[in-house]
């Protein structure tokens, strides 16, 4: 059985309405087509920061921001997916990536340290994994705010990381974990790191836990479910299509959600409505881009 | 073909691993190039780290603990702060404690320069240099490498290898220049040697005549002849380094240079700021052209005579 199916909920996608369906297909657009420019723009010659691509992996986020708002977001490194599904302004990410004063970090941050206050997303610094132990601060400084930390199945190894999720089970504190399990480090898979699952040991502590594929109902189910009993975990299985920074790409993804799921809004009848949000998007995004490349020409 | 600073280490670590059952761990080791073709692939001995940047290095400790010297390979120094917990406080200070020997070789990589941001473009030896128990040096080429290991071997002390990506790729040697009448004498560390060599050519335009001394032994540190001679002929010197200036290494040899000459030793380092992923915002060696006008604002103060 391959790992994109697993969890499955027969007929769940089914009980969600055409409007957040599409919502949460609205949201893996902007970061498909956000980042298919990009890499346009990269091999131009045009970003001259290392950058690490989400496309494939845009339907956890995207799932997630549609069931959660007004948490305080702790990401990792591969986070333009979670920038963009949560609401952040893409002008400002472009103008990060493109080293720019008005970016979201200054210039600072580039692809991998993306904050921005008006979507209460706090940067990451780039040490893989200590984006939970802070998220799990923030959830005990501020215990009336919900907190979403979004984290690697590599990341999931560090020692602070298991250590944090414990602290916020015994504290009930409010946040949601979310692993975007790749099974990748950089390019090391999970088999060569190590022989034991996380959800298996969050599982063991009592958190609540679902270890599943990337379909974002049934990421947007167990977000709901879990938004009124947290802590939780989530661990999404999911495949990144380019290499872990960079264009590159070296043998095609097993799966690519973002067509399963476009095949299932045609199943519902939604083709047509699907289409025509895949185009705005993708037109939006698109000029957004052409507006601010020419900046770095002075023109 | 001449061989590479990344040649040198490869062979190195291949003997090691096949011939003296030794070991070598760390993260990312075979997926991405073999660390820059400084591993030998394949090898028996290789253990690939999960991601437990406290637990790995201290994994790689116990190992050393029971004598299979490992070579433990940080692929950026800014992560040691993760990772030397049971370096410094455990390898380092065991043979004072307990009367335990812990020979580990810790391969910490410095990078810079490509948009890498806070936390992956840093040059950190100097606080090794700080704690008890660690020998620490930086080697740049082949040979010194070779005298690197050659010590290690013949040693029981943890060791703190200093290396920077800039080096890998470094065929021959760097022998120092010591010449007539230098108005200065540049002592550089790391990826600063190179930078340097290259501020001498842009002082010579000005007539300013250097002698550069390569210290690739950062701890213990000798006062040798080799660097006292051409400090007092040259009557001023400046160190240079990758690592920070505030309590960095450039620093402190700076002041054991000056109170055993009574000679002015300026310190310069990397500055004290956050790096930027933007080019314009990154920190890193500080540049030939800023090494040059340190060079010239020391000279302009005039030769001071030993008193
Ligand atoms: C503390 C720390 N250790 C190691 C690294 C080097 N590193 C950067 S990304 C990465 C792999 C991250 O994998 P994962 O968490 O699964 O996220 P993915 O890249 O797959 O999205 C590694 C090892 C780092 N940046 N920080
Ligand atoms: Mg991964």
């Amino acid at each position: 059985m391959s790992l994109a199916t697993l969890g499955e909920i027969p007929n769940l996608a089914e009980s969600f309405s055409a409007e957040e369906s599409l919502e949460m297909f609205r949201r893996m657009c902007l970061t498909r087509y956000f980042e298919m420019r990009l890499i346009k723009a990269y091999k131009d010659g045009l970003i001259k920061v290392p950058i690490y691509l989400s496309i494939g992996q845009e339907s956890i986020s995207a799932a997630v921001a549609t069931m959660i708002s007004g948490y305080y977001i702790f990401a990792q490194h591969r986070a333009h997916s979670v920038y963009l599904a949560f609401g952040g302004n893409p002008v400002k990410l472009i103008d990060e990536l493109l080293g720019l004063p008005t970016g979201c970090s200054a210039g600072m941050g580039g692809s991998p340290s993306i904050q921005d206050p008006d979507i209460k997303m706090i940067g990451h610094h780039g040490l893989i994994g200590e984006n939970v132990p802070l998220a799990v601060g923030a959830a005990l400084g501020a215990p009336d705010a919900g907190v979403v930390s979004f984290f690697g199945d590599a990341a999931a190894e560090e020692d602070y990381v298991f250590a944090s999720m414990g602290f916020a089970l015994t504290h009930k504190l409010k946040v949601l974990f979310v692993c975007e399990d790749n099974n990748l480090s950089i390019l090391t898979p999970k088999s060569d790191r190590r022989s034991w699952e996380i959800a298996d040991a969050t599982r063991s502590i009592g958190m609540p836990t679902a270890d599943i594929g990337d379909d974002p109902w049934l990421i947007a189910h167990y977000t709901r479910q879990f938004s009124s009993n947290l802590p939780a975990f989530l661990n999404c299985r999911t495949c990144r299509h380019h290499w872990h920074v960079g264009t590159g790409i070296d043998n095609p993804p097993e799966w690519d959600r973002f067509t399963l799921v476009k095949e299932q809004l045609d199943a519902f009848g939604l083709s047509s409505r699907a289409d025509k949000i895949e185009a705005e998007t993708k037109q939006y995004v698109e000029n957004l881009w052409n507006e601010r490349l020419p900046i770095l020409s002075g023109k | 073909m001449e061989r590479t600073l990344a040649d040198t280490i490869r062979e190195i670590t291949r003997e090691h691993l096949e011939k003296n059952n030794g070991l070598l761990l760390g993260q990312a080791i075979s997926a991405v190039g073999w660390v820059n073709n400084t591993v030998p692939p394949d090898c028996s001995g290789i253990i690939e780290l999960p991601m437990a940047d406290v637990a790995g290095p201290g994994i790689a400790v116990g190992a050393a603990v029971v004598g299979r010297r490992p070579i433990l390979v940080i692929r950026f120094q800014d992560f040691i702060f993760l990772n030397s917990s049971l370096v410094i406080n455990y390898a380092a200070k065991a043979k004072d404690v307990f009367g335990q020997v812990v020979p580990i070789f810790v391969r910490a990589i410095a990078d810079e320069g490509k948009g890498l941001g806070p936390v992956h473009s840093a040059c950190l030896h100097s606080i090794f240099m700080h704690m008890p128990g660690m020998r620490v040096c930086a080697p740049m080429t082949p040979e010194e490498y070779e005298e690197t290991w050659a010590v290690f071997m013949a040693n029981d002390d943890p060791m703190y290898v200093s290396e920077h990506r800039r080096s890998f790729g470094q065929k021959g040697e760097m022998p120092d220049i010591v010449i007539d009448n230098a108005d200065i004498t540049i002592f550089s560390i790391s990826a600063a040697r190179f930078s340097t060599l290259e501020a001498v050519e842009i002082v010579k335009q000005d007539g300013i005549r250097c002698n550069v001394i390569h210290l690739m032994w950062l701890k213990p540190f000798t006062l040798s002849s080799r660097l006292l001679e051409p400090l007092e002929s040259s009557g001023r010197g400046l160190v240079v380094d990758s690592d920070f200036a505030i309590c960095g290494a450039a620093q402190s040899i700076a002041y054991e240079l000056m109170t055993a000459s009574g000679l002015p030793v300026k310190a310069l380092g990397r500055e004290d700021r956050s790096s930027g992923a933007a080019h314009h915002l990154e920190v890193g060696t500080p540049s030939s052209l800023k090494i040059a006008q340190a060079i010239k604002d020391i000279v302009k103060i005039g030769k001071k005579v030993r008193t």
